[in-house]
C-alpha cells in the first residue's frame, strides 16, 4: 500500500445483519433478565474487575443487541464473578449467571 | 406333636436340641436364599465399581486410613454412633431417632444374637454353606426341637433377649406406619415422596417383623420362645387346635425378606449396606472429584431419602421450590437425569445446611459445585493483569506490614463502606498496627468463582492473592467477609500466617483487654451468615461479643440450623423473586423473639436482611463500634 500520509477509519456504523439472533433467543431463555437491564451502568460502576481492564457488563448487553458479541466477550473476560454488580443492580437481575451464560453461548 | 418331627432325629445336644429336618433344609428357605444371594453378588460388583472409579491417590489414602489406628477407631466409632444407633437424629428429634435407631440397632442385635444363638447351641450349621450357614441362624427357630423337659436358664435366656429385640423393632416399625400417616408428630413437616421400587422395599421391611413375630409364634411349642411367642401359641392353639400349620407363615416370612434384598439396591434402603463404605471413605478425608463416580456414588447410595433435607433447606419458603431439595437432587442423580440434576446444581444456594443436618452426612452441595464445575470450568478468562497488580501490591505492603495485621476487606465489604469505617475505627482504638490491603483496589477471593465451578479461574485469583499476602511479611490475615475467610481457610496455603474472622478478632481483643465496651439494654438477634456458621463452624465467637454489648435473644433457627438470607453467591439461577421470598422466611425467623435489632457478621446477609427487615439491621462491627468505651487517646 501506498502510504499517502493520511488514512481513511474504519466504518463505525453497526451493521445489525451481523446479529446472531439465534444466539440472543438462547441467551434470552438461558437468563431471560438480560432483557430488563436499562443500561443504568451501577454495574459497571461498582465491578472489581473494572479497576484494573475494561470490564463493563452494561456495554456487553449493548454489544450484543448490535451484533458485537466479540466486543462483548472480551468485555467480560475478566470479570471474578464476585457478585458486586448482583447486589446493586436496580432491576434484580440476576448478573452472575448472565455473565456465564454470555460466555458460554458467544464464546470466543 | 412327635409326629410333627421328621423321622430321624439328626443330632441331640447335651441341651436336648434336635434338628427336626435332617438336611436343614425346607423349601421355604428358597425367596430369602435367592435374595440373600442377590444382594451379596449386587453389593461386591457395586463395591467393585466404586473403588474402580476412585483416583489412585485415593485407594492409596484410604488403604493407608484403614491400618492407621486412629482413623480405625474414629470409623468403628463412626459406624456404630451413625449407622446403628443413629446419634445425629436423636439429638435432634428424639422420637426419629428412636424410631431409625429401634430398626437399625434392633434388627442388627437380632441378627447378632440370633447367630451367637446357634453358635453356641447347633455350631455344626454355622461351618459351612451345606449345612445352610446363610438361612440355618435367620430361621432357626423353624428347624429346632427342644425337649421342653430339658430346657436350660441359658436357653431361656436367649428366648426372652430375642423377643425382647423383636418388640423393640416391633416398636420401631409402628413409629415408621405411624410416620406415613402424620410425620409432624415425629418432628418432620415435609416427608420424601416415595418412589415404587422405595414403596416395596418398605412395606416388606413393615412386614418382615409382624411376619417373623407370626412364624416364631406358631412354632413356639416346638422351639420354645419367649414372652411374646410363647402366649402367640398359646392364642393360635386355643383358636385353630393342636395341629398348627405353621408352613405358610414361614413362606410369607421369608418371601418377604426375598423381596426385601431383590428391591434393596433400587430403593433407598440401599443407604444400610452403603453408609458405613461412605464412613470409612470420609475419614480417609476423600473428596468429591467427579460428580456421579466414585465417592460421589458411595454418597448417592448412602442418601437414605429421609427427606430431613426438605424441612431443612430454604427453598422450602415456596413449595414450589421443595423439589431443589438435596433428596431429590441425588435421586436424580442416581437415575443418571443430567437435565434436571444440572437444573438443581444451578438452583441451590449452596448454604450447607442439608449436609449440616443430614444424618448421613451426604454432603450434596460438594456434588453440586462438581457439576457445576463440568459445565462452567472450560470458560475462558483473560486474568493477565493479576499478576501485574499482585506485583505492585506486593511491593507496596512489603515493607510496612512485616509483623503486622493484614486487614482484607474483599469485594463485598467495599459496597458497605460501614464495615470498614466501623474496622478501622476499632482496629485504632484497640491500638492495632495494621495495614489496609485492598483500601482502593482489590481483587477477588476466589470463592464465588469456586462456587460457580471455574476452579481453574479461581485458582488464578488465589495465586494473586497469596503472593500479595506472603510477600506482604504480616503474622495476622484479619477479614470482614465469610465469604472469603471460607476459601482462605479451605484453599489459600498460608503456613505462619493466621486467618482470621473479625467476629473472632473483636472476641479476642475484648477479652485480653484491649477492647473496652458498654453493654445496652437493647435487645438484639444475631443472624449466623452460612459461611461463618455452617462454612467454618464460627458460632460462639460472635455470640460472646454481642452478649457484652446488648441483650443477646434467640431466633427460632439459629447456629447450624440458621436460614439462609437467598442472597447467597452460591445460587446461579435463582430468580430475584424466590431470593426474596427466602429473605422474608429468614427476617422472620430471626423475629421470633422481637428484637429491636438484629446483627449480623456478613456483607451479602447484612444487604439482604435489610431490604426484608422492619427493624434497624447492623453489621457486627458497627454494633461493637457504637459501644466502644476506650479513651480515643488509648
Amino acid at each position: 500500500m501506498i502510504d499517502f500520509g493520511f488514512s481513511v477509519s474504519p466504518s463505525s456504523r453497526i451493521n445489525l445483519d451481523n446479529a446472531d439472533k439465534e444466539k440472543f433467543a438462547r441467551l434470552a431463555i438461558a437468563e431471560p433478565d438480560v432483557l430488563k437491564c436499562m443500561a443504568c451502568g451501577s454495574c459497571t460502576a461498582s465491578c472489581t474487575a473494572g479497576a484494573f481492564e475494561d470490564t463493563s457488563l452494561r456495554r456487553a448487553i449493548l454489544s450484543l443487541q448490535n451484533g458485537l458479541s466479540d466486543d462483548a466477550s472480551k468485555l467480560l473476560s475478566h470479570c471474578m464473578l464476585c457478585g458486586k454488580c448482583t447486589m446493586v443492580c436496580p432491576r434484580g437481575i440476576n448478573t452472575r449467571h448472565l455473565i456465564l451464560s454470555i460466555q458460554k453461548i458467544y464464546s470466543l | 406333636m412327635i409326629h410333627l418331627l421328621s423321622a430321624t432325629v439328626h443330632q441331640i445336644t447335651p441341651e436336648g436340641i434336635i434338628d427336626r429336618y435332617p438336611n436343614s433344609y425346607n423349601h421355604f428357605v428358597l425367596p430369602f436364599v435367592i435374595g440373600i444371594t442377590f444382594i451379596l453378588i449386587y453389593l461386591f460388583i457395586g463395591l467393585i465399581r466404586i473403588l474402580y472409579h476412585l483416583s489412585g491417590e485415593d485407594r492409596i489414602k484410604l488403604l493407608k486410613s484403614l491400618f492407621n489406628p486412629k482413623t480405625a477407631w474414629k470409623n468403628i466409632k463412626d459406624i456404630f454412633c451413625d449407622c446403628l444407633l443413629h446419634t445425629k437424629i436423636w439429638k435432634r428429634k428424639p422420637l426419629l431417632g428412636y424410631m431409625h435407631s429401634a430398626i437399625a440397632f434392633g434388627w442388627f442385635l437380632l441378627i447378632v444374637v440370633g447367630h451367637i444363638e446357634v453358635w453356641l447351641f447347633a455350631p455344626r450349621h454355622l461351618s459351612g454353606l451345606t449345612e445352610g450357614s446363610l438361612y440355618y441362624p435367620i430361621f432357626y427357630r423353624f428347624f429346632i426341637w427342644i425337649n421342653p423337659a430339658h430346657e436350660t436358664l441359658r436357653g431361656s435366656v436367649f428366648f426372652f433377649i430375642m423377643d425382647f429385640l423383636l418388640l423393640y423393632v416391633l416398636s420401631g416399625i409402628g413409629l415408621a406406619m405411624f410416620k406415613r400417616v402424620r410425620s409432624i408428630a415425629l418432628g418432620m413437616r415435609h416427608t420424601t415422596k416415595p418412589s415404587l421400587a422405595d414403596r416395596i422395599a418398605l412395606y416388606c421391611l413393615w412386614l418382615i417383623f409382624p411376619l417373623r413375630l407370626l412364624a416364631e409364634g406358631f412354632t413356639a411349642d416346638l422351639s420354645g420362645g419367649g414372652f411374646l411367642t410363647r402366649p402367640l401359641n398359646w392364642v393360635f392353639r386355643a383358636f385353630f387346635g393342636n395341629e398348627l400349620n405353621f408352613l405358610p407363615t414361614w413362606w410369607a416370612y421369608s418371601i418377604c425378606l426375598g423381596l426385601f434384598f431383590i428391591a434393596m439396591p433400587f430403593s433407598r434402603y440401599m443407604h444400610i449396606l452403603t453408609e458405613p463404605l461412605l464412613i470409612l471413605f470420609r475419614n480417609a478425608g476423600l473428596k468429591v472429584r467427579h460428580p456421579r463416580k466414585g465417592f460421589a456414588e458411595a454418597e448417592i447410595y448412602a442418601c437414605s431419602s429421609c427427606g430431613l433435607c426438605l424441612d431443612a433447606c430454604p427453598m422450602n419458603a415456596q413449595k414450589k421450590n421443595l423439589k431443589y431439595s438435596s433428596v431429590y437432587f441425588i435421586r436424580f442423580l442416581r437415575r443418571h437425569n443430567k437435565k434436571k440434576t444440572k437444573e438443581i446444581a444451578e438452583k441451590c444456594l449452596m448454604c450447607g445446611k442439608c449436609y449440616a443436618l443430614c444424618p448421613v452426612g451426604v454432603n450434596s452441595p460438594a456434588i453440586r459445585r462438581a457439576i457445576r464445575e463440568t459445565q462452567n470450568n472450560s470458560i475462558n478468562c483473560n486474568y493477565s493483569y493479576l499478576d501485574t497488580y499482585a506485583g505492585k501490591a506486593a511491593e507496596v505492603l512489603s515493607d510496612k506490614t512485616r509483623g503486622k495485621i493484614l486487614y482484607f476487606a474483599g469485594c463485598m465489604s467495599h459496597l458497605t463502606p460501614k464495615i470498614i469505617k466501623s474496622m478501622e475505627t476499632i482496629l485504632q482504638a484497640s491500638g492495632q498496627e495494621y495495614e489496609f490491603m485492598d483500601r482502593n483496589e482489590g481483587i477477588c477471593c476466589g470463592r464465588p468463582l469456586m462456587l460457580a465451578g471455574r476452579t481453574d479461574a479461581a485458582r488464578k485469583t488465589i495465586e494473586a492473592n497469596t503472593k500479595i499476602i506472603k510477600d506482604s511479611g504480616c503474622t495476622i490475615l484479619l477479614l470482614s467477609c465469610p465469604i472469603c475467610l471460607k476459601i482462605f481457610k479451605e484453599e489459600y496455603s498460608l503456613k505462619g500466617i493466621e486467618v482470621i474472622h473479625y467476629t473472632q478478632f473483636i472476641d479476642r481483643l475484648i477479652k485480653e483487654g484491649k477492647l473496652k465496651v458498654s453493654k445496652s439494654s437493647s435487645a438484639i438477634v444475631y443472624h449466623d451468615p452460612c459461611e461463618l456458621g455452617r462454612g467454618c463452624g464460627i458460632y460462639e465467637e460472635p455470640r460472646n461479643v454481642l452478649r457484652a454489648v446488648a441483650e443477646l435473644k434467640k431466633a427460632s433457627k439459629e447456629k447450624d440450623e440458621s436460614i439462609c438470607c437467598g442472597y447467597s453467591l452460591g445460587t446461579l439461577t435463582l430468580d430475584e423473586k424466590d431470593k426474596a421470598k427466602i429473605a422474608e422466611s429468614s427476617v422472620s425467623s430471626l423475629m421470633a423473639e422481637d428484637p429491636e435489632e438484629i446483627v449480623t457478621a456478613c456483607p451479602m446477609c447484612y444487604r439482604a436482611i435489610r431490604s426484608k427487615a422492619e427493624v434497624p439491621v447492623k453489621d457486627f462491627a458497627e454494633i461493637v463500634c457504637e459501644r466502644i468505651e476506650n479513651n480515643d487517646k488509648n
